[in-house]
């Protein structure tokens, strides 16, 4: 789920304000944008870029490794499954407050074709000084520096800080992998771990997570094999306790989502769990030395 | 969105699962006329949450004036952080046999999962943590939707009496899960009564709220959120504000950051007066947004935290500034702002209040905190 400078990118919703104005900045610093999908406006051009009625017309006229959504929630799983039909293999959904039993439909197509998603509700991927999809400040350079730390977020604002906090200490950024906030995503922890891990310009990692599910967990299990240094800070150890899902999340649940769950696994695994975001620079320069 | 019992029952009804066939009411007369249609009844609090058999909120009664008097108990007694102002008035059931059925949202295999077993009942957790053999856990593929008989085979191996006619109720459990758009719909307990039929003896309902809108039947007959005047105002304003009992304000963009100010703030010997997030789509409410956060008179200090991205930094801290210069608040105010539009967020801040704004967040919060404490003292 990175992002590379040879991928071509497909914008749903790019006639739209979010959709042309992130549209512009992507194609600025260096992201191939190939076109956008409307289908009220199919046929015209918009930002000199064709615009198709579909992701699988599109796919007719032009090979599309990746697709970014930036379409309404209720929109969402009719757009997915777009794209998945058009044979796209990696999908960035943007929009936040999808209904979750839309997300888990298309996420079910996109497994049966092999399609990689990340999101719903995520910020996007950043390969810097390469490529982005989605809405992060790439392009900002306080932010985001070329550098060999890999960072995975939840939350865009959260991981805009920790890159920003890096920049600041001098290190900089390999590949930025904005999972998403919801409940159930397409790309989870782990598997932008394990992405990262592999990823050759990502020395050490730096992971932002959250209270609650059961992810920061299961990327604990990976991490345990790991030879690069991971530093994690988790959000949500001062807010209230979330909902509880009767005696059915208890079932499925049991003691996993709390933020003393979360560390103590990340701990056991080798990972350093950091009380600020501004912690993680030093702490990842510490291990880097060793 | 959660759902009490009684409206968690109608959707069950409405997939023809079948319930016992209550009166709702709102005063101790009112139950004494359900107790004399009914005969024999059970006298349940509507609050949606769990626990409500050990807070003494549901009780028997075999007369109408037994039903009023257990009304008058149960009535204005608070179960959780609720208050219950309505009772469900349903007739006693002859049980022979207590199971256990429900259908949610599955994180793990990211699809529905069912879960049964034979054994219901209050202490479900404890049977299904001891003999997790004892319960059914089936993932269902949301495309292909539930395999019947792959279900029926399944129930089978956990012989249970009537497999078939259980199974004919999971089919509509499942139903009634993907209709109302629902993250859990829990029947504890599944009763087999004495003459073989079945009957959902109570619900949990609790349906996603990002469907709300496109579930508005539904959506009418849940119970919102307990919310403070506060909250109620930011709900209503659609900026999502929680009420907490610390001193430091908190305005930040994102959940996640605006949770991380939070964790901050402790960490570093403060307690947060509020969760007040405006990213998103709220961004450009900061006017408002302050304004309630003020309104709390616990709050002694406000940080401001704002990092940018799909977030405009000068557009925030403009709202920001605006609201500050009208509403002339007593207490000290502390910035860190970074990315998208810092650079003329900073400058305003500058200028037209004249503070400093901090480069690390961690300074910018333990100034905060020092700012509230010397407040207070």
């Amino acid at each position: 789920m990175i992002i590379g400078g040879k991928e071509t990118v497909l914008v749903q919703g790019i006639t739209g304000k979010q959709g042309t104005f992130w549209s512009e900045r992507m194609r600025d610093y260096g992201t191939r944008i190939i076109g956008g999908v409307n289908p009220r406006r199919a046929g015209e051009r918009h930002l000199d870029l064709p615009v198709w009625a579909s992701a699988q017309d599109a796919a007719k006229d032009q090979k599309i490794d990746a697709a970014v959504m930036f379409v309404p929630p209720f929109g969402v799983k009719e757009a997915a499954l777009d794209i998945i039909a058009a044979g796209v293999r990696k999908i960035v959904c943007l929009t936040e407050h999808v209904p979750v039993q839309d997300t888990m439909y298309f996420l079910a197509a996109a497994r049966e074709r092999g399609a990689q998603v990340i999101g719903p509700n995520t910020a996007g991927l950043v390969t810097t000084g390469v490529s982005f999809v989605g809405f992060m400040p790439a392009f900002n350079q306080r932010v985001f520096q070329k550098g060999d730390i890999g960072v995975i977020s939840r939350s865009g604002s959260l991981g805009t800080l920790l890159c920003l906090n890096l920049v600041q200490a001098g290190l900089g950024i390999s590949s930025f992998v904005g999972i998403g906030g919801d409940p159930i995503i397409g790309t989870t922890t782990r598997d932008a771990l394990m992405a990262l891990d592999k990823d050759p310009a990502t020395k050490a990692i730096a992971l932002v997570g959250e209270i609650g599910g059961a992810m920061e967990e299961a990327a604990a299990e990976y991490a345990a094999s790991m030879k690069k240094p991971v530093a994690a800070f988790i959000a949500g150890a001062a807010s209230p306790p979330g909902k509880k899902m009767g005696h059915a999340g208890a079932i499925v649940m049991g003691d996993r989502g709390s933020y003393a769950g979360k560390k103590a696994a990340l701990e056991e695994a080798g990972v350093t769990v950091c009380a600020t975001p501004n912690e993680v620079p030093g702490v990842l320069k510490a291990r880097l030395k060793r | 969105m959660n759902f009490t019992e009684h409206a968690g029952k109608a959707a069950l009804r409405a997939a023809g699962i079948p319930t016992p066939e209550g009166i709702v009411a709102r005063t101790p007369e009112d139950v004494a006329d359900a107790a004399r249609r009914i005969g024999k009844c059970v006298i349940k609090a509507q609050v949606p949450t769990g626990k409500r058999g050990k807070a003494g909120g549901i009780k028997l009664a075999a007369t109408p004036e037994e039903a009023a008097n257990h009304a008058r108990a149960i009535l204005g007694m608070t179960i959780g952080e609720h208050k219950v102002d309505h009772v469900l008035v349903d007739p006693q059931v002859n049980i022979a046999r207590e199971m256990y059925a429900a259908v949610l949202n599955d994180p793990e295999t990211q699809g529905p999962l069912l879960l049964f077993s034979p054994e219901g009942g209050m202490d479900i957790e404890e049977i299904a943590a001891e003999h997790p053999h004892a319960l059914l856990r089936l993932p269902i593929s949301i495309i292909k939707g539930l395999d019947e008989e792959a279900l029926a085979a399944a129930v089978r191996r956990y012989d249970p009496p009537a497999a078939g006619a259980i199974t004919d109720i999971l089919v509509k459990l499942y139903e009634a899960y993907r209709a109302s758009d629902a993250e859990l719909v829990e029947i504890n307990p599944l009763v087999q009564m004495r003459d073989g039929h079945f009957i959902a003896l109570d619900c949990k309902l609790t349906v996603d709220d990002s469907a709300l809108t496109r579930q508005e039947a539904l959506a009418h007959s849940g119970t919102p959120d307990k919310t403070t005047d506060l909250e109620a105002r930011a709900k209503v304003l659609h900026l999502k504000y929680i009420e907490l009992d610390g001193e430091v304000g908190v305005l930040a963009n994102g959940a996640g950051l605006t949770m991380t100010t939070m964790d901050a703030i402790r960490h570093f010997g403060g307690q947060p007066a509020n969760f007040m997030e405006i990213g998103g789509d709220s961004y450009t409410k900061a006017v408002p947004a302050l304004e309630i956060v003020l309104a709390n008179p616990n709050v002694k200090a406000l940080l401001v935290n704002f990092c940018g991205a799909f977030a405009r930094t000068d557009v925030m801290a403009e709202g920001v500034i605006n609201a500050w210069l009208h509403l002339k608040p007593k207490i000290p105010i502390v910035f860190t702002i970074h990315g998208t539009g810092e650079d003329e967020a900073i400058a305003m801040v500058r200028e037209r209040l004249g503070i400093e704004p901090h480069d690390l967040m961690d300074d910018a919060v333990k100034a905060a905190v020092a700012a509230a404490k010397g407040a207070r003292a």
